[in-house]
């Protein structure tokens, strides 16, 4: 089985995980989980050492005209996107349509959750960060709002809260003048589901062109996938190291 | 030759008068941040596409033309040229001021300008905004200190000299900081280049003497004091040389992007067919910024002693804002490009240029910044010995006015 060999700072986190060992492991999780928890009860039942959580896309199974994976996200986390340039978007459907020969394809875009995240390097307060398990999130308590990590995301990932916000999940936690963005439903982890609304709601629609696991685990479904068959990261020039992979692009 | 004398501003009307307009100005901005607090970044013209705008070109452009006008200051004490000594303590005075009407707007446009406490004491040190808000506090006092070492009575030379090397070195990374903030965003196609530190020190150079030349302009016009016209032709002709560094930067600039196959497409955008940006690039900042101050300042048939250069200092500070806009703007309302080879669209501007339409009230916060850093200085100049009150050609170092 060949596992992913993309995860290598997963690889070194894995390895200090288990070097100081699960109490001290579960202590520095259970802080970013109370985090953005937000009154919500944490719940830590879905910490796994040692695990890589990601995402593959297969754009082959992805149609243009299908966008439950994005009003999904929408509602599980409470965002809206009205179509102002100042509505937040967490998740995005993008048409390709290649230049060479006009072929045409459909994927959603989200956070990659990098390996090394360029907005974790730029925040200035550390408000960015990545999880053990790769996630990445912004804590909203320390984000003081100055969106050097929305110049410094290849993938256009992050929004600014541009307006007061209401009616907000508990689990979800948004605030104006702070940046948010794809989370990979943390709180939906951390309880144990092992998936995402996004994912969810994909195979809902019976297209299964979405799928969520461990690629650190080689008998996870992701992982098996990634090592039969071929797939790519966006942008890989840059070395980031995603969470998140396609196929048939 | 008389030795120089500094003197306090008296309190004229006119004195009062320019203290009262920047004022109203910090009180207007002041209003503007209530309003924006209030409201969210929804009423400014920026969007999650175009995410720094007006505020911080203003910000940015305060934060290194203070770095600049601290040149006045070094080429005196650091280079050993003693006909800037006179004007060295304006230009630290200044210096401290303008990185205090621009941080002033940087941090006032934040999401949460009410957290600014947490960029204080949680640092993430592989962030070059967190070792900005270092190398800018820092900054404040040495050069602090280097005013001190300018103004007080019996401080040894060496302490004079030690202190000016130390605020001449911490500028030059102070600068590296800012244009890294944009050379190391690597996921940009306008930004990604090494070049950056180095085209802002010299776009610091510029604008720092140009502003420096147009505080010292007025501030002797309005205090009826005297300003050399032979160290005024001198600092003119050296703004000349700054503005030519600044254009040599950019050609270079631009000529390596073009030869990068990938970057072909921003540049013919940027260069050609960019809209409103191509014409800020090529008449603000190239015609306005560069070229008519060059010739103001270097045509042979311009007797430069006798003129122009409020006017030159003045075209280069809006060449600066020009390119400034550019750069920060531009820069961001070319798309990213995520997909190589492919066409895109989606509901998120992917693959379109971006829009922004500043706010007018983007604008009173950027002029605030220029008016609280404009009142500190007015303030510093009041209440101490800054401005020589005799700075004649005749008081000037002699051995400048041979060559």
């Amino acid at each position: 089985m060949i596992i992913p060999t993309k995860e290598k700072g997963a690889d070194i986190s894995r390895r200090d995980l288990l070097k100081k060992g699960g109490a001290m492991a579960t202590v520095t999780l259970a802080s970013g989980v109370t985090l953005m928890s937000f009154g919500g009860k944490a719940r830590a039942d879905g910490l796994k050492p040692g695990a890589r959580w990601g995402l593959l896309i297969d754009a082959g199974k992805c149609p243009e005209d299908c966008s439950a994976c994005v009003s999904a996200c929408s509602k599980e986390h409470g965002w809206e996107n009205n179509g102002l340039n100042t509505d937040p978007q967490w998740i995005r459907k993008v048409t390709l349509r290649e230049k060479s020969s006009g072929r045409e394809n459909s994927l959603p875009v989200m956070c990659q959750h990098c390996d090394e995240p360029p907005c974790v390097d730029v925040c200035p307060t550390g408000a960015s960060f990545k999880r053990e398990d790769g996630i990445v999130l912004v804590n909203k308590h320390t984000c003081i709002g100055c969106r050097y990590c929305m110049m410094a995301c290849p993938f256009k990932a992050r929004s600014f809260v541009h307006e007061p916000v209401t009616d907000q999940r508990t689990h979800s936690p948004r605030g104006n003048g702070t940046v948010e963005g794809c989370n990979m439903c943390v709180h939906k982890i951390d309880r144990g589901d092992g998936t995402t609304a996004c994912v969810e709601a994909c195979q809902a629609t019976g297209n299964n062109a979405m799928m969520f696991g461990d690629l650190n685990d080689p008998e996870s479904d992701i992982a098996i996938a990634v090592s039969t068959y071929a797939s790519v990261e966006l942008r890989a020039d840059l070395g980031l190291g995603l969470g998140v992979r396609y196929q048939n692009i | 030759m008389e030795r120089i004398v500094y003197r306090e501003l008296r309190s004229t009307p006119k004195v009062w008068g320019v203290m009262a307009l920047c004022a109203a100005f910090v009180a207007a901005a002041g209003a503007v941040v209530l309003y924006i607090e209030h409201s969210g970044h929804i009423v400014t013209g920026m969007n999650n596409q175009i995410v720094w705008g007006v505020p911080h070109v203003f910000a940015i452009f305060l934060i290194v033309a203070a770095s600049g006008a601290l040149n006045v200051s070094s080429i005196g004490s650091v280079f050993g040229k003693m006909a800037y000594k006179p004007v060295a303590r304006l230009a630290n005075l200044l210096a401290v001021s303008l990185l205090m009407g621009g941080l002033a707007v940087l941090v006032l446009d934040l999401g949460r300008p009410d957290r600014l406490i947490m960029a204080m004491y949680t640092y993430n040190f592989s962030s070059i905004f967190a070792w900005n808000i270092l190398l800018y506090t820092g900054f404040m006092g040495v050069v602090a200190v280097y005013l001190y070492t300018l103004m007080a009575r019996g401080v040894d030379p060496r302490a004079l000299k030690a202190a000016s090397l130390l605020a001449f070195v911490w500028r030059l990374a102070l600068t590296t900081g800012t244009g890294s903030i944009f050379g190391w965003l690597v996921a940009r196609t306008a930004y990604d280049s090494a070049i950056m530190a180095p085209m802002f020190i010299a776009m610091s150079f510029s604008f720092g003497m140009a502003m420096f030349m147009l505080v010292m302009i007025l501030t002797t016009s309005i205090t009826q004091r005297v300003y050399s016209p032979e160290l005024r032709t001198r600092q003119a002709r050296l703004l000349g040389v700054f503005v030519a560094a600044v254009l040599y930067f950019v050609i270079v600039h631009h000529l390596s992007n073009i030869y990068l196959a990938k970057k072909g497409a921003y540049e013919s955008w940027i260069l050609l067919n960019g809209g409103i940006y191509t014409w800020l690039f090529w008449v603000g900042q190239v015609l306005i910024g560069g070229i008519i101050p060059m010739i103001l300042l270097f045509h042979p048939k311009i007797d430069v002693k006798k003129g122009y250069v409020l006017l030159a200092a003045l075209l280069v500070v809006l060449g600066g804002f020009a390119q400034l806009y550019v750069i920060i703007v531009g820069g961001q309302a070319f798309p990213l490009e995520i997909f190589p080879g492919f066409e895109v669209s989606s509901s998120f501007s992917d693959g379109v240029i971006n829009e922004y339409t500043p706010e007018w009230i983007e604008f009173v916060l950027g002029f605030g910044g220029i008016a609280l850093a404009l009142m500190i200085a007015g303030l510093g100049m009041k209440f101490l010995r800054i401005v020589p009150d005799n700075l004649s050609d005749d008081n000037v170092d002699p051995t400048l006015l041979a060559d």
